[in-house]
């Protein structure tokens, strides 16, 4: 049973690692995993692909603070450094943050809501490529953007990021089923 | 020697489940299966998913549906894959419920969850809709992206130079696409051979995408639609009294950004006119307000069309609702070899499986089956859901299935909650199925065969700087599966 438990925990963690390989790197990547599971795993032999990097020793701010607040209502803190999209940070700290096309600007499900309009407007306008992935986007608001497409830089320190709401409308052009 | 194997694939899933785990079927492995099995796989732990599938190679529409010169809407098969190597999870293929195993004998092994998509179309239900050289959209595309059913398609691009496509979604955008883009940019994707072979001899130079209403209700999207206009060497032709709108077009487009966006990318097409045709260039037309009447026959090619005759119509209904397009009499022809009708897909009905013929879905509230009762109080199939387009119908993207998983793995917790589904030990689940398909002579194929079918497939397309070139008929695929 103890061995089997081990099993999965080498498995969750290769496969975090594995997940978060797949996505396309926009930035160097910096194996900042946060989850206790990593940790327990870097003195055991069978885990051998995680370096340890003295970024997180360093002194100087190279990251930004992001919260996610998922649809329940729960907030999550987290830092991500300088040049990483949303979407890369999220998966490295197990924030459900879908991304079927791993940021390819090829699907809508890492949508997510800036939850003031002040961030929002610091962020760079969406390319027109991005505009018609978030046509797609369900429960689309005035301020939501792909987190694929939101990276990190020094103004957008404590943007506040909320997962949409899956809402009961599927319908992809906009039909409104007629009450009844 | 197999059933060696399959015991040992049996006796591995085990290790760490509970003694009697539930044991649930999604049935059909798409994206809709797919994102059902990853949350309740996520949601419950100690219950053990199989997906099963009747090819023999997995993700639905993502390989047989999804154009070949679009891999980045690929991409979400490495998320399904790594969902099929969870230990409490494998892919049975090869396996077709209402032919291999009956619906009643599968719901005896397991709860079971129908994800199996539409794999029929809608008919248009008009004169000469049997006639040669008239087919689906759908049989168009699974043709060129190497569907084993229908890899002996063989349609003929080489008597005609016109396509008529019915419908502006983004099937038909497809199809128009991969009609008209030059062969040299497909032969670096993983459209089939065969496919590319015929369209690399295709006469077809002029494609016309017929829509009943208007630009602004037109059902593709922006994204594809800023591609069908921007494909190299071709002209695009929208007539301008088309992209006139009425009030209702503006409240439409008012309410709904995807419409006004769609809109805005025809007319500005259609100002910025054709230039005069260049020698070798193709055409790209766009047709509003015309439905089909009938197929015209040709009067040299006894059983094949020559033509399709249109009625003008004009929009009716109110602000609220969706307008519908009436005829007003007037008529008049496009002349063609070849027609794609792109209406709409519609799901299989099977055995023992309640089903809403007129909607074309299961008749369900939030995935759970509603039973064929006539009493008062809705009654429900224990231990029987669905998923995606066999629970909402035809529409929507691949993501559309995410919410759709989420509804109905809701109502499979809260029955597992509620204790309504049981995991008692009656329930044989994997080794039950897999006992009867061996007794019918059913080579299944797990996911690590299906793997030796990918691997085959990279490995042919390497040969030709091709990401994968698709085995497209049954014999290679089981063959290699067996390997």
């Amino acid at each position: 049973m103890f061995i089997s438990k081990f099993s999965r925990l080498g498995a969750h963690a290769i496969k975090d690692l594995v997940k978060a390989r797949s996505i396309t790197p926009r930035t160097s990547y910096v194996p900042a995993i946060q989850n206790s599971y990593s940790q327990a795993l870097r003195h055991k032999s069978f885990c051998t692909t995680a370096e340890k990097v003295s970024e997180e020793g360093s002194e100087e701010k190279q990251n930004v603070s992001v919260t996610f607040v998922d649809k329940d209502g729960e907030e999550k803190n987290i830092k991500v450094p300088f040049g990483m999209s949303m979407l890369e940070a999220a998966h490295e700290n197990d924030i459900e943050l879908e991304g079927a096309c791993e940021g390819s600007l090829a699907c809508s499900t890492c949508h997510v809501i800036v939850m003031d309009v002040d961030y929002y407007n610091k962020l760079e306008d969406p390319a027109d490529e991005e505009n018609d992935m978030l046509d797609l986007a369900f429960g689309l608001s005035e301020t939501s953007r792909l987190g694929c497409q939101i990276i990190a830089k020094p103004e957008i320190n404590g943007i506040r990021l909320a997962l949409p709401v899956a809402t009961r409308n599927f319908a992809v052009d906009g039909y409104k089923p007629k009450p009844h | 020697m197999a059933i060696f194997g399959k015991l040992r694939w049996i006796s591995r899933s085990f290790t760490s489940l509970p003694a009697n785990p539930l044991r649930i079927c999604v049935v059909g492995s798409g994206p809709a299966g797919f994102y059902t099995a990853e949350k309740i796989l996520k949601a419950h732990k100690g219950v053990e998913v199989d997906i099963v599938d009747r090819l023999p190679t997995p993700f639905g529409l993502v390989r047989s549906g999804v154009a070949p010169d679009h891999p980045e809407t690929k991409i979400v098969i490495n998320q399904f894959s790594r969902v099929s190597q969870n230990d409490r999870c494998s892919f049975i293929g090869n396996v077709s419920v209402g032919s291999s195993v009956s619906l009643p004998e599968l719901r005896q092994m397991y709860n079971a969850l129908l994800a199996y998509g539409a794999e029929s179309d809608r008919a248009l239900g008009i004169p000469g809709e049997e006639l040669g050289g008239v087919y689906a959209a759908r049989e168009f595309v699974w043709w060129y992206n190497g569907h084993p059913d229908c890899r002996n398609l063989a349609p003929d691009l080489t008597s005609t130079d016109t396509a008529v496509i019915l419908g502006q979604g983004n099937v038909a955008l497809d199809a128009a696409r991969i009609l008209l883009r030059p062969t040299v940019e497909l032969a670096r994707t993983d459209i089939t051979s065969h496919a590319l072979d015929a369209l690399e001899e295709s006469s077809i130079r002029k494609v016309y995408l017929v829509g009943r209403r208007g630009p602004v209700q037109a059902a593709c999207t922006a994204k594809e639609l800023r591609e069908v206009l921007g494909i190299k060497d071709v002209s695009i032709h929208v007539k301008q009294a088309d992209l006139v709108t009425t009030p209702a077009d503006e409240v439409e487009m008012k309410n709904n950004r995807i419409r006004r966006r769609v809109y805005e990318l025809i007319s500005k097409a259609a100002s910025s006119g054709p230039s005069p045709p260049l020698p070798g260039q193709r055409e790209l037309h766009f047709v509003f307000f015309r439905k089909p009447d009938r197929f015209l026959e040709s009067d040299d090619r006894s059983g094949h069309v020559a033509g399709v005759h249109l009625e003008e119509t004009t929009l009716e209904g109110d602000d609220l609702g969706k307008r519908i397009a009436v005829g007003t009499g007037i008529f008049d022809d496009i002349s063609c070899g070849l027609v794609l009708k792109s209406i709409g897909y519609k799901s299989v009905a099977i055995d023992s499986l309640p089903f809403d013929h007129y909607k074309g879905i299961v008749p369900n509230v939030g995935g759970r089956v509603l039973s064929d009762s006539t009493g008062d109080l809705p009654q429900y199939e224990t231990g029987l859901y669905v998923c995606g387009w066999l629970k909402r119908g035809p529409t929507g993207i691949i993501a559309t299935n995410l919410y759709c998983a989420e509804e109905t793995v809701a109502s499979i917790s809260e029955d597992i909650g509620k204790g309504v589904l049981t995991s008692n030990s009656s329930k044989p689940g994997r080794e039950g199925l897999l006992q009867l398909l061996d007794s019918r002579n059913i080579r299944v194929v797990q996911f690590d065969d299906w793997e030796k079918i990918d691997a085959e497939e990279k490995e042919l397309g390497n040969l030709k700087n091709k990401p994968r070139e698709k085995l497209a008929t049954w014999e290679e695929l089981l063959q290699v599966a067996s390997e």
